[in-house]
């Protein structure tokens, strides 16, 4: 990318950078990070979905055919891990670091040299993660994290190094995403242009401002669950061990406590650039900005006050399942909120229906089937026989995939001639769209059944009556994957070239990033612009 | 047998179409054979039902939108960006009264009426079923009657590495069965000797987690007699995918001749553990104990699965002295890691579980097989001082 988002402006060279590999290592332009933050992602999630078409693979049909049940248990827990700290967050972090300060009028992120140092501890924690499976090549270890990505004690106490590797692997994760957050946060707070109040700031800044917010008040619980897992695996203490005085159940409290907010930390991002999507191809401005914000904030709230409807099944007293089945339904409220106003939105407007748009109308309708999902699932007495099955995957993915991975498509397609001064091939992109779409239902709508037939997850072999539906959700997968391989293409190819673009790029384009050619000069915004 | 109901549901539906065969099982829940379950699936009805409905409804209004207001039928945006009067207020918050509603009281009485139902385990319970889970298989124990015995997978190796046919209830078959009487509530306690587990029979409608160091409870009330199977819930290590849960209910008077006949037959192996068993008796019985409950981690040939597994095949801790010279158990020595187990790690404490004569048996057996060649032996009646 590096060719394209630099190539008509030479003024960098200026600014003391040197070219090459160096350039990437020291570079503290939000838009260079911003590329490497979202290529890191990119090439993350082509590993992430690797591991899984292996597991897909093993549960084509019944029997172990490819791989162990150790083996199966490192996979799904570390492809969960992956495409979460590694492909979706850093891919919402590229977005807000290209992204907020061309919408907001700020020359760059508020602290560049931050915001370096929290893309590169990046790949070293991905390599933490990922490297016990090479070590156990060699003989060293056995194997990766194979406790789900949940990492439960006692399981993760009793398993093996690559618990370790995890656990710091996690904490550097954590520290990028806090560092990144000041800086979200100090920018939007300081650096928006003359005239842009906070109730005028763009709708995909609010929603990582909330985000940066959760991430902040979460990820130190999550930094302390995993060290308290660390001194109970090696120096004997006993927080998560009955027989010392410990509660294995607190591991699940501090754990979800970070987790059920993750999902909106996951989420928010996407929330945000969804609206300025409906609206450029809708050619109609945004409706109900204030109720969306709102709604952001009511949801970053609720977040934090909803964690144990992970674990239902634990044996919680009636009062706190009463307590936590109702809060987690509040949640349909806000979220409500949004999908009205995103329908409004596109009501009585002029829509046309480019590749951004097609995939922010596919996310609304296919999150919208995790929403629904996710309020049956707060239910007590029904998730009872949903948890731990196949049914809770399917609303996940629905939620993550759809919610979180085609938000970020979404946002591709849209800004990516913005950021290459290219266009992309509609074509391919209508394609990846539609082959996207089917073979991602192919693949988990299945799995919804097979959760209510009573499959449990995490199991690498399974009774004859689940044998077709798994049998269909493995051929959906791996078009779903395959499908992927036309995204990088696409993406690949707007980069090296294509039409040149306009800097509004969208007739119905509205905003700051708009008015700034495309791409952006190297250092855009140097004399903030006047916001009315 | 006959009238277990997804056999029956499977036996009718195979003959319509074998493509569709247990249509009926897998598009939904299993049949419900417990009031809990009868509840949780016209909840789970009831609520589909709900969010199928809103999910057309808004979605009708999407598509509407598309089709109608696309820019190629030539239509021309309009500016509006929030409810503008007070018609306009009253039908954007018009969805949120319903929704509130939906949530709260649709949702939410039957809901909270089923939570109190399912946690209430005590009043009138007629028997208690101790429900323990451990790495990779159950223990059952029935307080009462003074019954205790393990659970596990009964599927052969052969059948999941595909070198034999899959039977009819491949994973879901074990080697000893629960036995329950139909029409009693069963209050089921649950724990764990080492990770978390979770026991789950989806036609019971009860799904609990077994959490080593607490007592959890559920409760359940079968209607009908018949083969009710689930399996362990909750990864819990390499063999999560192969514990399953068995029940068989039955009516009173057979579940109770079944009660005798396992107290005679506990305490026909409680008088074994008394006289002196030779070699090949224990070498016969420890290689029947090894089969079941050895075999997933130390493998066939006592290989074991390295690092984590260990290889009982020249292991420093079975070729080591069986006992000190006074007749004491040693630190470390091999009946003391059968015994007591090894903390931290998947190597559970047997004698809790298992008999003086298995102990003796498993124990002489691994001493003298895959290349190990101590020679010695132990007896039930030593390994009863021992404890």
């Amino acid at each position: 990318m590096s060719i394209a988002t630099t190539a008509p402006d030479h003024t960098h060279h200026d600014s003391g950078y040197s070219g090459g590999l160096l350039r990437w290592l020291t570079t503290t332009n939000h838009k260079d990070i911003g590329t490497l933050y979202m290529t890191f992602a990119l090439l993350m999630f082509f590993v992430g979905g690797a591991m899984i078409l292996a597991v897909r693979a093993e549960l084509f049909q019944p029997g172990l055919q490819m791989m162990q049940p150790e083996f199966f248990n490192q996979l799904i827990g570390v492809h969960a891990l992956v495409m979460i700290f590694a492909a979706l967050m850093p891919a919402a972090t590229g977005f807000a670091n290209w992204q907020i300060p061309l919408m907001i009028g700020a020359p760059d992120m508020a602290l560049p040299r931050l915001n370096n140092w929290g893309f590169w501890l990046l790949p070293p924690a991905a390599t933490l993660l990922v490297l016990p499976f090479a070590l156990a090549l060699f003989g060293i270890g056995d194997g990766a994290l194979a406790t789900g990505w949940t990492m439960y004690a006692p399981l993760s106490v009793q398993g093996g190094l690559g618990v370790d590797f995890a656990i710091f692997a996690v904490h550097l994760f954590g520290i990028s995403s806090v560092m990144g957050s000041i800086n979200i946060i100090v920018t939007i707070f300081n650096m928006r242009a003359p005239g842009m109040t906070m109730m005028k700031l763009p709708l995909f800044a609010w929603g990582w401002l909330i985000t940066a917010f959760l991430l902040i008040a979460t990820i130190p619980v999550l930094a302390g669950a995993v060290t308290m897992l660390l001194t109970d695996r090696h120096f004997g203490t006993h927080f998560f061990n009955a027989a010392g005085g410990g509660d294995p159940i607190l591991f699940q409290h501090l754990f979800w406590f970070f987790g059920h907010p993750e999902v909106y930390i996951l989420l928010l991002p996407v929330w945000g650039l969804i609206p300025h999507v409906l609206s450029t191809f809708s050619r109609k401005p945004v409706y109900g900005y204030k109720a969306q914000v709102y709604a952001f904030i009511a949801i970053g709230l609720l977040s934090v006050v909803v964690w144990a409807h992970h674990f239902l099944t634990v044996g919680l007293p009636v009062p706190a399942l009463i307590y936590f089945m109702f809060s987690t339904m509040a949640i349909s409220l806000p979220l409500a909120v949004l999908f009205f106003c995103w329908i409004a939105t596109m009501w009585r407007g002029s829509i046309s229906f480019e590749t951004p748009m097609l995939f922010a109308i596919g996310f609304i309708v296919l999150f919208g089937i995790a929403g629904l999902t996710g309020l049956v699932l707060a239910d007590v007495a029904a998730d009872a026989q949903y948890h731990h099955s196949y049914f809770v995957v399917a609303h996940f993915h629905y939620a993550l995939f759809t919610g979180g991975i085609m938000g970020v498509m979404t946002g591709v397609y849209y800004w990516l001639p913005k950021w290459t001064g290219h266009m992309y091939s509609e074509t391919l992109g209508k394609w990846h769209f539609w082959l996207t779409v089917v073979s991602f239902n192919l693949t988990f709508m299945p799995q919804f059944f097979l959760g209510l037939a009573g499959m449990p997850r995490r199991i690498p072999d399974y009774a004859l009556q689940f044998a077709e539906f798994n049998a269909i959700s493995t051929v959906g997968s791996f078009i779903l994957g395959i499908s992927q391989l036309l995204f990088a293409w696409n993406i690949w190819q707007c980069v090296r070239g294509g039409a040149k673009v306009s800097g509004k790029v969208w007739e119905g384009a509205d905003g700051l990033e708009w008015q700034l050619s495309s791409p952006p000069p190297h250092h855009s915004w140097e004399t903030q612009p006047e916001v009315k | 047998m006959s009238c277990h109901p997804v056999r029956r549901l499977l036996g009718l539906s195979a003959l319509v179409s074998p493509l569709t065969a247990a249509a009926a099982y897998r598009w939904s829940f299993p049949e419900p054979v417990t009031p809990i379950a009868h509840d949780t699936l016209r909840i789970h009805n009831e609520f589909m039902l709900i969010i199928i409905a809103l999910f057309v409804a808004v979605f009708a209004i999407m598509v509407y939108s598309l089709i109608k207001h696309r820019k190629s039928a030539g239509h021309e945006a309009a500016t509006f960006t929030g409810p503008n009067g007070r018609l306009q207020w009253f039908w954007a918050l018009v969805p949120f009264a319903m929704l509130m509603y939906i949530d709260f009281v649709l949702m939410g009485v039957p809901a909270v009426q089923a939570i109190v139902d399912m946690e209430d385990t005590r009043t009138r319970a007629d028997m208690v079923l101790k429900v323990t889970g451990m790495q990779w298989r159950w223990q059952y124990e029935y307080p009462e009657a003074g019954l205790k015995f393990l659970s596990s997978l009964a599927t052969p190796r052969e059948q999941i590495n595909g070198t034999a046919a899959k039977g009819e209830n491949y994973l879901l078959e074990v080697d000893n069965e629960i036995v329950l009487p139909v029409g009693k509530k069963v209050r089921v306690l649950l724990t764990s000797m080492d990770v978390i587990h979770t026991w789950w029979v989806p036609q019971f409608g009860v799904k609990r987690d077994a959490i080593p160091g607490f007592l959890r409870e559920t409760w359940l009330r079968i209607d009908q007699p018949g083969v009710y199977r689930g399996q362990c819930a909750e990864l819990c290590g390499k063999d999560h995918g192969f514990m399953p849960v068995v029940v068989r209910a039955v009516p009173e008077p057979e579940y109770l001749a079944w009660i005798d006949a396992q107290k005679a037959r506990q305490s026909g192996v409680a008088a074994g553990a008394g006289r002196a068993w030779s070699k090949d008796e224990l070498m016969a019985k420890g290689k029947e104990v090894y089969a079941t409950l050895c075999v997933a981690c130390h493998q066939p040939e006592g290989k074991g699965l390295p690092p984590v597994f260990p290889a009982l095949a020249g292991s420093k801790v079975i070729n080591s002295p069986l006992l000190s010279p006074e007749g004491k158990l040693l630190p470390d020595s091999h009946p003391d890691r059968v015994m007591n187990g090894k903390p931290g790690t998947p190597m559970q404490a047997f004698k809790n579980t298992l008999s003086d004569v298995d102990l003796a048996a498993v124990i002489t057996f691994e001493r003298n097989a895959f290349g190990n060649t101590r020679g010695d032996m132990i007896q039930p009646a030593q390994i009863k001082a021992l404890r």
